[in-house]
């Protein structure tokens, strides 16, 4: 049975190259068990998950809970409201309430970055970080490489290109730590001032005309744009971010090559990315949502597993 | 007074033997011995005989100095008493070496009026050291009126501020500037552009980009310092800079004082001695505004030290309970305490620069008495004995056992310090600061 280093996933910054590998691997084998006619298998009987989410989530919670399900896992759920964050009570008791409650593994999204690790300091089950504001959600990465190799036989060497509010993006974070550990090359593409000043110091190169990213990327994963950035200065307008960022299909017509395109999704049709892009032959989005469930099921057995699955 | 092991009054004689004596405001500095009787020094010589019914403490090794003054402490009295009170605060500032203390307004009620000046005062008359309270600029800090400053500065404050919150309007800074020149104190402005801050939550910088936190860059510290040094210098006023945490703040305080205008500036032990890299766990204990910043900030800061730019140290002593830290890091509230590591780690950041350990000394002493006209009781026969016995080469462990005060929010927790405050003396207490 393969085996990982890391007692919890907190992110990708702090996790081995080999560890990430071995996710991804095993990703693969649970691939295979979603396309059975049964698509459960035992391997976390008997083990408590808790489903901690201290902000809004439809599809990461859908699919961490699928994947639960689909390991045999007993699984509760648990959402707080944004008041009771807001008041920055909930860590605290939280700890407390997995003490008494005697939980053998915590999914945690949390708005304020650096919550899962706080929390991994006190909590002595594993942790495993569904999105913590603005600095990681590394399952969605692991994802993301998933279906890149998938796509592509490998990661190393490859041009991925990432485009949209790179600075208030989890996701990019995750995938920039990833990515670089894997070997492939990164460039990153937004307004300037949605960038972070030295997100360079961490082997990624930036440009601003998307143009140029897509004649140099094989892959480009684009960012859902996210609604309560307008109006608070940051993004002039919807018809201004289209025509400078957004992956039109005429803007991909006009590149001779073909690129696969990605979204993490909840995708905002005719921002970041057209209709026609999306559900295109190019985009390999819904591809990513089934890698979602097999690399979270990867994640949790590999954390927590004791019992062979086949 | 609350009573802690190894604080006691003194009763009769007591004779410091074979200490070097260094007296910054008389310009001393040679081996001397010096008799105390209850809380007065009565004789200062090269050597004194010991007597039958002298207590004798053995000073070989040590430095005999003024007691320490630290112009920015936070006692959290009235209205946090679960953080810190005047008394436990006080007890703090005495087991660290300091004497003197100027505590920021920041309370419920604001100190913005004599009658609470009189009080913080009051509330100080039975602890070991002289409180000497900071008022406010405006009234409930809330940057809108200017507050009866003159009625303050007669009742005893020594500077005002309107501490944590910058005062935003230029003009507002502008009266108190220029009202502030009758009564002859410094004017003390946290410089932070809160739109630049922009809820940045750490320096803005390598650290900050992998964390995942909202920065907070420099120039929202250095654009404000810019801004008050010009009204400052337009109206010929007298401006304090506060715990300088940036290499381009102190570029424009340079510009300044060398065309003269009059500016002082201070730096706290932790912004001396650490960088962003401390967060890297998201350590909530090393939380402050402004937040600590990258090397080359540091090395500014130490440069600064050795240049003079900068006047003395200021420990911006800020107690918190452990429910306003164990919190996420948003949450979790700003600052650290200070008093009782200042010394231990000044003196190993700066000893490591080669700094001679009299000039460590001054950044305690006179020269933070130059910036706020505080002139304590000097060591001379006759006088009150405000006495500091130093070991400057002791090394030790900052525990959280041996804590003071009644929060225990540091981030240097657990390190090794360098020298350390033996015996601390003021008001016919002496503290043994060893026990």
């Amino acid at each position: 049975m393969k085996r990982i280093e890391a007692k919890h996933l907190l992110g990708l910054e702090n996790i081995s190259t080999q560890d990430i590998e071995t996710i991804i691997d095993v990703g693969f084998t649970f691939r295979e068990v979603l396309e059975r006619p049964v698509k459960k298998v035992p391997a976390l009987n008997g083990k408590n998950i808790v489903n901690l989410f201290f902000e809004n989530s439809t599809r990461t919670k859908i699919s961490f809970e699928l994947a639960e399900k689909r390991l045999s896992a007993d699984v509760t759920n648990f959402s707080a409201s944004s008041s009771s964050v807001k008041k920055g009570e909930s860590l605290r008791d939280t700890i407390q309430n997995i003490h008494v409650m005697k939980m053998d593994c915590v999914v945690m999204r949390h708005p304020i970055p650096g919550s899962c690790l706080q929390l991994s300091n006190y909590v002595d089950v594993p942790i495993v970080n569904a999105g913590d504001g603005t600095h990681e959600h590394p399952t969605q990465a692991l994802l993301d490489m998933m279906s890149i190799k998938e796509k592509f036989g490998k990661i190393k060497g490859l041009n991925i290109g990432i485009v949209g509010d790179i600075l208030h993006s989890r996701v990019a974070l995750s995938n920039i730590f990833g990515l670089i550990k894997l070997g492939a090359n990164v460039k990153l593409c937004a307004p300037p001032h949605l960038l972070q000043r030295h997100i360079e110091d961490y082997g990624v190169s930036i440009t601003y005309d998307v143009d140029e990213l897509i004649d140099w990327a094989d892959a480009v994963n684009v960012l859902r744009i996210q609604r309560e950035r307008m109006g608070v200065g940051l993004i002039p307008s919807i018809r201004e971010y289209r025509k400078f960022f957004g992956i039109t299909s005429e803007r991909l017509s006009r590149h001779k090559k073909e690129i696969v395109i990605m979204h993490p999704g909840p995708i905002n049709r005719g921002v970041e990315i057209d209709s026609q892009v999306a559900d295109g032959d190019q985009a390999i989005i819904l591809d990513q949502v089934l890698n979602g469930v097999a690399v979270r099921m990867s994640v949790l057995y590999l954390l927590l597993g004791s019992n062979d699955f086949d | 007074m609350i009573l802690i092991k190894g604080l006691e009054k003194n009763k009769g004689f007591i004779l410091l033997k074979g200490g070097r004596l260094y007296e910054p405001f008389l310009s001393i500095d040679k081996k001397n011995d010096i008799l105390i009787k209850d809380d007065v020094i009565v004789k200062i010589n090269k050597s004194i005989k010991e007597e039958k019914n002298y207590k004798v403490i053995n000073c070989d090794n040590n430095i005999i100095t003024n007691g320490f003054l630290d112009l920015h402490v936070h006692f959290r009295e009235p209205g946090f008493e679960f953080k810190e009170t005047i008394k436990t605060g006080s007890i703090s500032a005495f087991y660290g070496g300091f004497t003197r203390v100027c505590t920021m307004p920041n309370t419920d009620p604001v100190i913005d009026s004599p009658e609470l000046i009189k009080f913080i005062i009051e509330e100080s008359q039975d602890t070991p050291v002289y409180i000497h309270p900071i008022g406010a600029i405006t009234k409930g800090q809330k940057g809108l009126e200017i507050s009866e400053i003159g009625e303050m500065v007669e009742a005893g404050a020594v500077a005002i501020s309107d501490d944590g919150i910058p005062v935003k309007n230029s003009q507002v800074l502008r009266f108190a500037l220029e009202y502030a020149k009758k009564f002859n104190i410094p004017v003390i402005n946290h410089a932070e552009d809160n739109c630049l801050v922009n809820d940045g939550l750490m320096h803005e910088g390598k650290m900050s980009t992998k964390l995942g936190l909202p920065g907070n860059p420099d120039i929202a510290e250095s654009s404000m310092v810019y801004r008050d040094l010009a009204i400052s210098e337009y109206v010929g006023g007298r401006l304090h800079v506060p715990h300088v945490s940036s290499f381009k703040s102190l570029e424009i305080i340079k510009i300044f004082r060398d065309k003269g205008v009059d500016v002082t500036a201070e730096v706290t032990p932790h912004h001396l001695s650490l960088t962003d890299s401390i967060l890297r766990n998201y350590d909530t204990n090393a939380k402050v505004a402004p937040p600590i910043r990258s090397s080359k900030d540091q090395k500014a800061l130490i440069d600064a030290i050795k240049s003079g730019l900068i006047d003395c140290i200021a420990t911006d002593h800020a107690p918190h309970a452990n429910e306003d830290k164990d919190r996420d890091f948003k949450h979790a509230s700003c600052g650290m305490i200070g008093l009782e590591s200042a010394f231990g780690i000044v003196n190993k950041t700066l000893a490591a620069e080669k700094v001679d350990i009299t000039d460590i000394i001054d950044l305690f002493t006179v020269k933070p008495s130059r910036v706020m006209n505080i002139i304590p009781n000097v060591i001379k026969e006759g006088n009150i004995a405000e006495i500091n016995i130093i070991d400057p080469v002791c090394k030790w462990i900052f525990d959280q056992n041996s804590i003071k005060s009644k929060s225990n929010n540091s981030a240097l927790l657990d390190r090794e310090m360098f020298g350390k405050v033996l015996y601390s003396m003021n008001k016919g207490y002496i503290l043994n600061c060893k026990v």
